[in-house]
């Protein structure tokens, strides 16, 4: 009884993450487009850490493929970024939990910086381009976005008893 | 396992085309998401259709009428020049037909990658779209298409930094390529020599060469010349005629001979 409900679960995740792969490709002015937070980071980062038994590096992979396919970046760019955001925030799931909102936006901010890391580095390598400024603070306004992401998401997993 | 995968992918995307199909299945797949992306839009667009009044219609039939009669007009002196330069070129013995074969397709309002010039649009290999074919607006050249899917494709803009285009100079005829910087209101033109014949102002067209583009389509002005490098060769720089980043619907174009291939 209890495996078919929680098989019943998983959709929940996964249409959180459809919902936040569907965030970033969602048409923004043009002088803002470099600002785009990075929401399907932060929605995996929250689920990791709140089932860290279930969901992990494969989840990761899997939406940072899907999101590469469908902006049109480098295949794997994203598929690696979020595999090593998902297995540092499975790894120390524990302490993130333990700390109150603000630091664990400092955390995240470090996290997500990841990805654009990851991005910065394939970016020159394959285009010889370096982003401008806005590039970096995209993560900073992510990671502002944290708490209220957070307490969406919890809202979420109680409400429909997702384990 | 998943950062070996995540490499893997990457060498591969980046240096062979194997991985085409698969990214072109799951773009298949991911249709749907394009489409409520593009919800918003398509609903504001819709709703202006149906609030306008009929007033406005009525003024907006008006000038399109006279827009209409206007390039009737120029389309018969233009009708007149091709049947001249047809029976020209038969004199020289050179057959060149002048007739390429359009298709209009619309953007679908996405996000890509900001960092990389790519748009979307609504038309697919279902409507005869192919990788590698030009793409105009009603100004100039925009793009080529990188990616056909049978709903949708992808298009690279002449902007982007991988991308580079065969160009002639109207006024000199001198042939160069124009290189895309990242920018999107910017070209470059590294390989003209410090005393190339080029002054500020003067309109590139395609040249034709490389197969890829049809010849004789408007791309960019040149914005700015630097002559002093120390390398021998000009900076050169140009702003393309495409409105790059406001167009909404794109032509897509067959050359002649694609034209009879394709049919």
């Amino acid at each position: 009884m209890a495996t078919t409900l929680d098989q019943n679960r998983i959709w929940i995740i996964w249409i959180s993450l459809f919902i936040a792969l569907l965030l970033s490709i969602m048409p923004l002015p043009n002088w803002i487009e470099g600002l785009r937070p990075q929401w399907v980071a932060l929605f995996l980062i929250y689920w990791v850490i709140a089932l860290p038994q279930r969901i992990g590096i494969e989840h990761g992979f899997i939406c940072g493929f899907l999101l590469d396919i469908l902006s049109g970046t480098t295949m794997g760019e994203n598929a690696l970024s979020l595999s090593i955001i998902a297995f540092i925030s499975q790894q120390y799931h524990a302490r993130l939990r333990v700390r109150n909102f603000i630091q664990q936006s400092y955390l995240i901010a470090g996290l997500l910086i990841i990805q654009k890391l990851v991005s910065f580095l394939v970016l020159g390598i394959t285009i010889n381009q370096t982003p401008s400024i806005q590039f970096w603070i995209a993560s900073l306004i992510s990671a502002a976005l944290w708490p209220s992401i957070f307490q969406l998401l919890r809202n979420v997993r109680r409400r429909m008893h997702v384990r | 396992m998943a950062i070996i995968a995540s490499f893997v992918l990457m060498v591969m995307d980046f240096r062979f085309q194997q991985l085409q199909l698969l990214r072109d299945g799951i773009t298949v797949a991911l249709h749907p998401l394009y489409v409520i992306a593009d919800l918003p839009q398509s609903f504001t667009s819709w709703l202006s259709d149906v609030s306008t009044t009929r007033q406005t219609l009525q003024k907006e039939n008006s000038t399109l009428k006279e827009k209409n009669l206007n390039l009737q007009a120029r389309l018969q002196k233009f009708e007149a020049l091709k049947a001249e330069n047809t029976r020209l070129r038969n004199l020289l013995d050179a057959s060149l037909k002048i007739d390429d074969r359009f298709l209009i397709a619309e953007l679908i309002s996405i996000d890509l990658d900001p960092n990389r010039h790519q748009v979307k649009i609504n038309k697919g290999s279902k409507s005869g779209v192919f990788v590698g074919q030009a793409v105009l607006d009603a100004d100039a050249v925009m793009g080529q298409v990188t990616q056909a899917t049978p709903l949708s494709s992808t298009i690279l803009l002449i902007s982007d930094p991988t991308h580079s285009i065969p160009v002639e100079v109207v006024r000199t005829g001198e042939r160069t390529i124009a290189v895309g910087t990242g920018k999107l209101g910017l070209l470059s033109l590294p390989h003209l020599p410090s005393q190339a014949d080029i002054e500020i102002g003067d309109t590139l067209v395609t040249s034709g060469l490389g197969g890829k583009f049809p010849s004789g389509y408007p791309v960019a002005n040149i914005a700015s010349i630097n002559r002093d490098t120390n390398s021998g060769f000009a900076e050169i720089s140009a702003t393309p005629s495409a409105y790059l980043e406001r167009s909404r619907q794109v032509l897509l174009v067959w050359r002649h001979d694609q034209n009879n291939l394709e049919r």
